[in-house]
C-alpha cells in the first residue's frame, strides 16, 4: 500500500466516523444518551488532539483535498438519505446547510475582509421577505426567487456598507447592531409585510417539480418532502463553498487579507480599500440573502422574530466558533450549533444565552477557533 | 564637462501641519537617479511625516512634490504607488500571519489580474500567473536571502527581525519602482543584523539600476557607509545638505542633535 493511498484510507475512516456519530446523533432521542454520546465525542476528539491523531487527519484532507471533498459531500448524501422518510431531522439537516451558505457569506465579509456583520439575521430576512412577497404575488420562477433574495440582500447591505466604511471597529459594529434592530422594527409596524404576525411562504416549485409534496416511489415507499429541500440546501451550500474557497485562493482573497490586516499598508501598494469592502459584503449579503430566500421556502411562514439581534449572534458564533476565515471550521461549527440546541431540550430555551458564551469563551481561549484557517493554497496541494 | 542628473524627486516648499504644530516646514529637497540619500533629524523633526505626504497618506498644506518631472502632490497612495514609490515601514508592517509569497505579492498588486471573473472563473489562467509570479518573487528573495527563498510558502510570524526586513524589502521592490522609501530599517536590530543591512541596501542599488533610496535612520554609521548624500531636518526646516562627512562637522547639525546652545 503506498503512502498515498494509506493517507486518503485514513480520512475517509475518519470521514466515515464522522458519519457513524452524526447519523447516531440525530436518530437517538433520550437524553442521556445523547449527553452520554457528546462526553464521549468530546474525550474522543481531546484526546485524538493530544495524541497527534487529529493532525494526522487534518493534514490527510489537505493533502487530498479533491478526494476528501468529494467523500464529505458524498457522507451528506448518505445522511440525509439515512433519515428519508423522517420529516424533522431532514429539517434539520437541511438548516444546517442553509446557515452554512449563510456563514460563508459572512465569513467573506467578517473572516477575509475584516467588516464586522452583526446584522446576518437582518440580511437572511430580506432574502426570506424576498422569497415571500414574490412568491404569493408574481408567477416569476423560484429559482430566479431565490437569485433575487440574494440580489436584493445584496443592494440592501450595499446602502448599509456607506456608513460602514466611515466608521470603524466597534462603531461600524454598533452601525450594523443598529440596523438589524431597525430592520426588524420595520417588519413589525409594516401592515403590507404581515406586521408582527408574520407571511405564509408558497413552497419552491422547480418546472412543476413541487418540493412541497413528498417523493413516492411505487406503493409503499413514500420519502419526506423535506429530502427535496436538502438537495437544494446541499447544491446551495456546495456552491457557496466552491465560491468562496476560489475566492479566497485568489488575487482576491489576498487583497481582502491585506485589508482586513493592515489598511494603510495596503493603500500603500495601490489597495483599494473600500473597492474590496464593498466587494466581500455586496457578495457576503448575496450568499446569505440566497441562503434566506430557500429558508422561507422550505419554513412556509416566516415572522419579524426570526430575524432578531439574537439570530444575528447566532451566525457569527458560528464563523467565530469554526475558526475566522476557515470554510472547513464553518462547516462543523454550523452543525454543532445548528443540531446541539435542537437534540438537547435541556439548553434549547437558553441557547442564545449559550451563543453569548460561545462567542466569548470562544475569543478568551481559543480566538482561532476549533478548525483554525490554514496559509493560502493558491492551487490545491500545491508545493506541499 | 557637466554632468547630468535625471531628477527623480523634488520637493518644493512642502508644508505640512498638524493643528498648531508645523511639522515640514517649506521644506526643499531633491533626490537624482540612482542616488542614495539619507534624511536625518532628530526625533519628531518630520522625517517620516515627508514619506507620508509624499506616499499620499497625508495631505500637504502647502508647496508641492514633484516626481520624474510629475507633479504629483496629494494624490493617492494608489496612484503614488502606481507612479513608482514603494516603501517599507518604521516598524515593520508586513502580515505576519500570511505567507512570505502572499506579502510580496501584496507588493505587486498593480500588476495582477484583480478581475473576478478571472480569478473565480479561469481558473488555470490564474494558476499559470501564480506560478509565474512565484518563480519571479523567489529570484528576487534569493538576492537578499537565499534559504528564505526556499521558505516563500511559510507564514512571516516564524522569522525574525532581519528576514522580516527583507522581506519587506522585497515586497517593496517587486513592483520595480523608481524610489524606495526606507524608514528606520535598523530598528529593533543587533549590530550585526545592521550591518547585513546595508550590505542588502548596496545590493539593491547594484542589481536594480537607476533605483533612487531615501533613507531615514538613527544609526549613524549606517547613514555614512550606503548614503551618496545627507539631509537634514529639523523642527520641520531643513537645517544642512551635502556629504555625511560635511553635514556631520556642521554646527548647526551638532547643535540640533546634541541640544547644545
Amino acid at each position: 500500500m503506498t503512502d498515498k493511498t494509506k493517507d486518503v484510507l485514513i480520512g475517509l475512516a475518519a470521514l466515515a466516523l464522522g458519519t457513524v456519530f452524526l447519523i447516531t446523533f440525530i436518530a437517538i432521542e433520550s437524553q442521556v444518551e445523547i449527553l452520554g454520546l457528546i462526553v464521549l465525542t468530546t474525550i474522543m476528539v481531546v484526546v485524538s488532539a493530544r495524541v497527534g491523531i487529529s493532525q494526522r487527519i487534518s493534514g490527510a484532507f489537505t493533502r487530498n483535498e479533491v478526494t476528501m471533498n468529494t467523500a464529505v459531500l458524498f457522507a451528506f448524501i448518505v445522511i440525509a438519505f439515512w433519515f428519508r422518510e423522517d420529516h424533522f431531522p431532514l429539517l434539520m439537516i437541511a438548516t444546517v446547510m442553509l446557515y452554512l451558505t449563510a456563514c460563508l457569506g459572512l465569513n467573506v465579509q467578517f473572516g477575509y475582509t475584516g467588516v464586522v456583520n452583526f446584522s446576518g439575521a437582518a440580511f437572511f430576512g430580506v432574502g426570506c421577505y424576498t422569497a415571500a412577497v414574490l412568491n404569493q404575488h408574481t408567477e416569476i420562477p423560484h429559482l430566479f426567487v431565490v437569485l433575487l433574495g440574494g440580489t436584493i440582500a445584496a443592494l440592501v447591505g450595499a446602502i448599509l456598507i456607506f456608513p460602514v466604511l466611515r466608521t470603524r471597529g466597534h462603531y461600524a459594529a454598533v452601525v450594523t447592531i443598529a440596523f438589524g434592530v431597525l430592520f426588524k422594527t420595520f417588519l413589525e409596524v409594516n401592515d403590507t409585510l404581515g406586521g408582527p404576525q408574520g407571511l405564509n411562504v408558497p413552497g419552491m416549485e422547480i418546472m412543476g417539480w413541487n418540493l412541497n409534496s413528498n417523493i413516492e416511489i411505487g406503493e409503499s415507499i413514500e420519502l419526506s418532502f423535506y429530502l427535496n429541500y436538502v438537495a437544494i440546501a446541499l447544491i446551495l451550500s456546495s456552491l457557496a463553498f466552491t465560491l468562496t474557497r476560489r475566492i479566497e485562493r485568489s488575487w482576491i482573497g489576498l487583497n481582502l487579507d491585506a485589508v482586513r490586516l493592515d489598511e494603510s499598508a495596503a493603500a500603500c501598494f495601490g489597495i483599494n480599500i473600500k473597492r474590496w469592502k464593498i466587494t466581500a459584503f455586496i457578495l457576503g449579503n448575496f450568499l446569505i440573502g440566497v441562503a434566506g430566500a430557500v429558508f422561507a421556502m422550505m419554513l412556509g411562514y416566516i415572522a419579524p422574530t426570526n430575524f432578531a439581534f439574537d439570530a444575528s449572534l447566532m451566525l457569527v458564533s458560528i464563523v467565530l466558533l469554526g475558526g475566522i476565515g476557515s470554510p472547513w471550521g464553518t462547516v462543523v461549527a454550523a452543525t454543532i450549533v445548528i443540531l446541539l440546541p435542537e437534540k438537547l431540550q435541556a439548553i434549547q430555551e437558553y441557547r442564545f444565552l449559550l451563543f453569548a458564551a460561545v462567542v466569548i469563551l470562544i475569543l478568551l481561549f481559543k480566538p482561532q477557533g476549533i478548525l483554525p484557517r490554514g496559509l493560502r493554497a493558491y492551487i490545491p496541494g500545491w508545493r506541499t | 564637462m557637466t554632468m547630468v542628473h535625471n531628477k527623480v524627486l523634488a520637493f518644493r516648499g512642502l508644508t505640512k501641519r498638524f493643528g498648531g504644530v508645523v511639522a515640514l516646514d517649506h521644506f526643499d529637497m531633491e533626490v537624482d537617479e540612482g542616488q542614495i540619500v539619507g534624511l536625518i533629524g532628530p526625533n519628531g523633526s518630520g522625517k517620516t511625516t515627508s514619506f507620508n505626504v509624499l506616499t499620499g497618506i497625508y495631505a500637504a498644506n502647502g508647496g508641492t512634490v514633484e516626481l520624474l518631472g510629475q507633479d504629483i502632490t496629494n494624490w493617492t497612495a494608489q496612484q503614488v504607488s502606481a507612479a513608482g514609490v514603494a516603501r517599507t515601514f518604521q516598524r515593520s508592517r508586513l502580515c505576519v500571519e500570511l505567507s512570505i509569497f502572499d506579502n510580496i505579492m501584496i507588493g505587486k498588486h498593480q500588476h495582477l489580474n484583480h478581475g473576478l471573473f478571472f480569478n473565480i472563473f479561469q481558473r488555470k489562467a490564474f494558476q499559470h500567473e501564480v506560478e509565474k509570479n512565484f518563480e519571479e518573487a523567489r529570484e528576487l528573495m534569493a538576492i537578499f536571502d537565499p534559504p528564505l527563498a526556499d521558505r516563500m510558502l511559510e507564514a512571516v510570524e516564524k522569522f525574525d527581525m532581519i528576514d522580516r526586513r527583507r522581506i519587506e524589502i522585497c515586497r517593496a521592490l517587486i513592483n520595480h519602482p523608481r524610489l524606495l522609501l526606507l524608514d528606520e530599517p535598523s530598528a529593533g536590530m543587533t549590530e550585526d543584523e545592521t550591518r547585513q543591512l546595508m550590505d542588502d541596501i548596496l545590493v539593491a542599488r547594484e542589481r536594480i539600476e537607476g533605483l533612487s533610496i531615501i533613507l531615514v535612520e538613527h544609526e549613524m554609521g549606517m547613514i555614512e557607509r550606503v548614503t551618496d548624500r545627507c539631509v537634514v531636518l529639523n523642527f520641520g526646516q531643513k537645517i544642512c545638505e551635502g556629504p555625511y562627512r560635511d553635514v556631520a562637522s556642521d554646527k548647526l547639525v551638532q547643535q540640533a542633535y546634541l541640544g547644545v546652545e
